[in-house]
């Protein structure tokens, strides 16, 4: 639902959408949209597997059918011509149907109204329809009859496929936590990247994010504390490779996708130091994904002398304050209605809302969990500039409410837990959902 | 490294400088290469409201590349293509492979390699 959001607010034509019925877990919603609204959301969306024509829904089939007949003929009709040819396909959810079963429910539509004069083609129809019946959440015991039964038209299907054009093994240079093609197109709508928009990712390593940006049409921009990463040098993080080959950079990711004109710079610098950058300086868009100090270790630049006396310049940097340092920078540089989109990783017994990094001039619009296993996760923030700040409170305003990393966060990750891609309660990030339109 | 980048870069970040905009650059002429961006107007006169046009003159004639470009902006830059075209190729066709990035207050230099400048500090710096 956040990616959809996200994606309505960069087509600021499309009216909000009307009080969308979305219930937690069931993978079907209603929405009410212009067509043309629709087809440019499905033209960016990741998440939404395909939008359907709304014909009619019911609790029982006998319900469905009743709502089919109260159709009226005219909308009907032009579907039904002999020269149209059709399918109807049925699908349940949590529930595997038997042919039979599918033929048996697909036959028992009522005639009466779906009387098509035209052939049936299975495979290229001029018109899809498509039955869909829901019986309860993923990985639950299925309930004996669905809950709720839709019958629509097929309009459009999502952009699911981009993400194997992007996909990170075919990617020239990658890092070792390079972030995986579909999570960063989905990062780059929450975000609200368009056409024309400068991003910069202060995390930048392989630039997985830019090239989800510049994908959309952003001018990408980004930096990173570790020299081998930014020159593309040392080891390689494929399996097979000893060595990066001489090429390996930001640079050379996005000419492979003919997306080099959007390339602007790769810094070599700590993120923390906000004063790098001048002051009036503004982005439309942070996308990043901070080190959680686990695989990368999480460092800044600071003077601190060890017991030999001598000096240890990268510290470590605790991780509570490297969230806090990221929303006090993108409270400063990013423009009125820009986004912060980031990954916050949480140790899932311990987790609250209050570890949720806050800043007064930073709106959160959404927080989406990506489990890892039963005691791990990432949250997937995106925040929004809502007021402009001023002096220190912008400068240092950000604040936690209770601190998550108070106990070693890297010596929590290596506890065992049960890998998980199922949580109950939560709209999951992985989650396929499918979209009814009237 | 870019001159909108350039624009973007102080050297505030050193303790007890304040004045670090903008850095001077230092690059001999056969380590500026010229490259081909496609022109996007839309972005370039977005960007003219952002940037500190003085210093990107005063870049880009360091480099020896500020031919046609004016040294004032012009009222109406906005649909002005001409003038957008011309910031356009100062702003992200012109790239300094290696040089320096010199601080205007204290003189440090930030090294510039392979086109990445390295901003990071020595321990006294911070």
């Amino acid at each position: 639902m956040t990616e959809l959001k996200s994606i309505i607010k960069v087509f600021s034509a499309i009216p909000l959408l009307n009080k969308v019925v979305h219930e937690q877990k069931n993978p079907f919603f209603v929405v009410d949209l212009p067509p043309e609204a629709a087809s440019q959301i499905m033209d960016r969306t990741f998440l939404v597997r395909s939008l359907f024509e709304y014909w009619a829904e019911g609790h029982t089939k006998e319900e469905l059918y009743d709502n089919l007949r109260k159709l009226s003929k005219d909308f009907i009709a032009p579907f039904l011509k002999h020269d149209k040819t059709f399918r109807v396909k049925i699908e349940a959810y949590n529930k595997t149907l038997t042919p039979d079963q599918k033929l048996e429910k697909i036959q028992s539509l009522p005639q009466d109204v779906l009387d098509f004069q035209g052939k049936a083609n299975l495979k290229w129809p001029d018109n899809s329809f498509h039955l869909f019946e829901y019986y309860g959440p993923a990985g639950s015991t299925p309930y004996e009859e669905p809950s709720v039964i839709y019958f629509g038209r097929f309009l459009k299907d999502g952009q699911r496929d981009k993400i194997q054009q992007y996909h990170l093994q075919k990617r020239h240079f990658i890092g070792n936590t390079s972030m995986d093609a579909g999570l960063s197109l989905i990062m780059a709508n929450m975000g609200k990247v368009k056409h024309g928009d400068l991003v910069y990712d202060p995390f930048v390593g392989s630039g997985s994010l830019l090239v989800a940006c510049a994908h959309f049409g952003a001018y990408v921009a980004g930096s990173d504390i570790d020299y081998t990463i930014v020159h593309g040098v040392g080891k390689s993080s494929r399996h097979k490779n000893k060595k990066r080959s001489s090429d390996e950079s930001i640079h050379t990711n996005l000419k492979q996708y003919n997306l080099q004109h959007h390339y602007i710079d790769i810094l070599l610098a700590d993120s923390s130091k906000h004063n790098m950058l001048r002051t009036g300086v503004q982005f439309d868009a942070i996308i990043t994904d901070p080190p959680y100090g686990i695989r990368e270790p999480s460092k800044k630049i600071a003077g601190t002398r060890d017991k030999n006396n001598t000096l240890d310049v990268k510290t470590n940097y605790s991780l509570s304050e490297s969230f806090l340092d990221l929303l006090n920078f993108a409270a400063k540089f990013l423009k009125l209605g820009g986004c912060l989109v980031y990954w916050l990783p949480i140790y899932r017994p311990d987790y609250t809302e209050d570890n949720i990094p806050q800043h007064p001039s930073l709106k959160l619009v959404g927080n989406c969990e990506q489990t890892l296993t039963t005691l791990i996760a990432r949250r997937l923030i995106v925040m929004e500039k809502c007021s402009t700040c001023q002096g220190d409170v912008g400068e240092k305003g950000a604040i936690v409410v209770e601190d998550h990393y108070k106990n070693n966060f890297r010596d929590r990750y290596f506890q065992v837990g049960l890998p998980q891609t199922q949580y109950n309660g939560e709209e999951q990030i992985n989650s396929k959902d499918t979209e009814d339109d009237t | 490294m870019k001159l909108i980048t350039h624009n973007m870069l102080t050297s505030n970040i050193i303790k007890g400088v304040t004045k670090g905009f903008p850095l001077k650059i230092v690059a001999p002429t056969d380590k500026v290469q010229i490259v081909e961006v496609d022109f996007n107007p839309e972005f370039t006169s977005r960007m003219m409201h952002k940037l500190d046009y003085d210093a990107l003159y005063t870049a880009a004639e360091t480099l020896g590349h500020s031919e046609g470009l004016p040294k004032e902006v012009v009222p109406d830059f906005e649909t002005n293509e001409e003038f957008l075209k011309k910031v356009h190729h100062v702003l992200m066709q012109i790239e300094v492979q290696e040089g320096e990035l010199v601080c205007p207050e204290t003189g440090r230099a930030f090294p510039i390699h392979n086109g990445i400048p390295n901003m990071l500090l020595k321990e006294d710096e911070v």
